[in-house]
């Protein structure tokens, strides 16, 4: 069992819904959030290229921000699930720092917070809260090691990317190009 | 050309393209706990080398710096933590693959550890100091006798606590300006250098501040051969790490670290040092006073540069 994510770029239009519904579920503070969309200009007028991908935690394999927390706070749960606790979170700032991602943010409350794959719905057999409410249909979401899967299936059939592989982390967003 | 703009940024201010989370209060920490291992570090060396008689200052006199520093660093530190009321979570497990949780245990060595040794010598510092118990008397005594041994760990600490201050940023390889296994002894030389300065500033004995003079300029020597293969590093390395160095080499740091750390820090005060050897007459604050800057500087440009160098996708 290993969750991951598919990110159609194609496909998404950066409406924000994803930021919004992932507020809302997750009761983020005013002024947070835990995913975000960039919108990737290259080039210049007439030849312009645009990417625009939501972006969140990447859940990495080989996360840094758990190595390096001090009290391990930060840890890995079944599926691959990067998690906070939040009582053992001391709010040092090494798990921020260590993010290639910067998929981390310090909560007004002190400790540190981020995405959790809406591990609440998932229980429930949901998707996240973003993948649901995508008015495109651009995310996929499920167990990469399923070949039925809703992402096994999308990263079949497309060509796809990871951000910053190079950091060596094994992020499990797919970029679908 | 290639322009990454966040497009969900409606009421959401505290977004960040990167954030710089750690401020003043980690630069203060790695300098003091890189003065307190030098520091600790000659006591322990001079002390098993048999020399407490000549190097007074450098056994004596400057481990009563130590512990303050080590308590001011851990206030430092202390503030920089956002869920303060949970910090004895460090002390609840030992994570082998954490820098941070290295140090925190090493602190909790260290710290008492440095007060014992200033603790050994009070009497000897401050001749009318009466103790008051006579079980205070006792326990002290106790050390006394084992000095040589508190010697040798002070020396092993003080080296585990001067690695540390730069194994902690090293680890982070989102951050490719830290992101050097370099980062380790540089700090560690830095650390001497700085603990050494501060001894000479305190030391009354003209050979006592020879023989620191000259071991200063050797850590000084070192420190600088390691920050220019700090930038070969760099230079030679993948594009991150690259325009992290781009920072210091025409980027918005490349004066204070040209100027403040590398000249008025390291090579001006070598040279007056080398000059006081010569039989110069020079202030001996001045030069001790300029390498505790450039030290408290170095860090500091480093800590600062450091959390806007980031993986570029």
């Amino acid at each position: 069992m290993r969750y991951a994510m598919a990110i159609d770029t194609k496909k998404c239009v950066g409406c924000g819904d994803c930021v919004v519904a992932c507020q809302t579920e997750n009761n983020v503070p005013h002024g947070y959030c835990r995913d975000w969309i960039v919108e990737s200009v290259v080039g210049s007028y007439p030849n312009v290229e645009i990417e625009i991908r939501s972006e969140r935690c990447n859940h990495c394999d080989n996360a840094p921000c758990v190595r390096c927390c001090p009290t391990g706070a930060s840890h890995i749960v079944e599926g691959g699930i990067v998690k906070v606790t939040h009582d053992e979170c001391i709010g040092c700032g090494a798990c921020i720092q260590s993010c290639p991602y910067d998929a981390r943010y310090s909560h007004p409350d002190g400790y540190v917070d981020k995405c959790t794959f809406c591990d609440h719905r998932l229980e429930k057999g949901q998707n996240p809260a973003c993948v649901d409410v995508c008015p495109t249909f651009c995310l996929y979401f499920g167990d990469i090691e399923d070949p039925n899967s809703d992402v096994s299936k999308a990263l079949k059939n497309r060509n796809w990317k990871v951000l910053a592989p190079e950091a060596g982390t094994k992020p499990q967003l797919y970029f679908l190009t | 050309m290639k322009e990454e703009l966040f497009i969900s940024g409606r009421d959401i201010p505290y977004i960040d393209p990167y954030l710089n989370i750690w401020h003043w209060e980690i630069p203060v920490y790695l300098f003091l706990g890189g003065l307190a291992a030098g520091i600790m570090f000659f006591a322990g060396y001079f002390t098993i080398m048999r020399k407490e008689k000549e190097m007074k200052a450098t056994v004596v006199y400057a481990p009563f710096l130590v512990p303050f520093a080590l308590i001011l660093g851990l206030i430092a530190l202390f503030l920089d933590l956002k869920h303060q009321l949970y910090f004895w979570r460090l002390y609840t497990t030992i994570r082998l693959e954490s820098p941070m949780s290295w140090g925190a245990w090493t602190l909790m060595f260290v710290t008492p550890l440095s007060m014992i040794w200033a603790a050994s010598y009070m009497k000897e510092a401050f001749p009318r100091w009466d103790w008051k118990f006579k079980f205070i008397d006792q326990i002290i005594d106790f050390f006394i006798e084992y000095r040589k041994a508190m010697a040798w760990a002070m020396m092993i600490l003080a080296v585990i606590l001067g690695v540390y201050t730069g194994i902690l940023l090293s680890a982070f390889n989102a951050r490719p300006l830290w992101n050097t296994s370099i980062l380790g002894p540089l700090f560690l030389v830095s650390g001497m250098s700085t603990g050494l300065a501060a001894i000479i500033w305190m030391s009354k004995s003209k050979y006592e501040r020879k023989v620191l003079s000259r071991l200063d300029l050797i850590f000084i020597a070192v420190e600088l051969f390691l920050i220019i293969h700090l930038f070969m590093g760099f230079l030679a390395a993948s594009e991150v790490q690259i325009e992290a160095a781009q920072l210091f080499l025409g980027g918005e740091f490349t004066v204070v670290f040209w100027v403040f750390v590398i000249i008025l820090g390291l090579i001006f005060p070598a040279i007056l040092e080398i000059l006081e050897l010569r039989g110069f007459h020079i202030p001996i604050w001045i030069p001790s006073l300029l390498i505790l800057i450039g030290g408290l500087m170095f860090r500091y440009v480093i800590v600062e540069a450091g959390q806007i160098t980031r993986y570029l996708y």
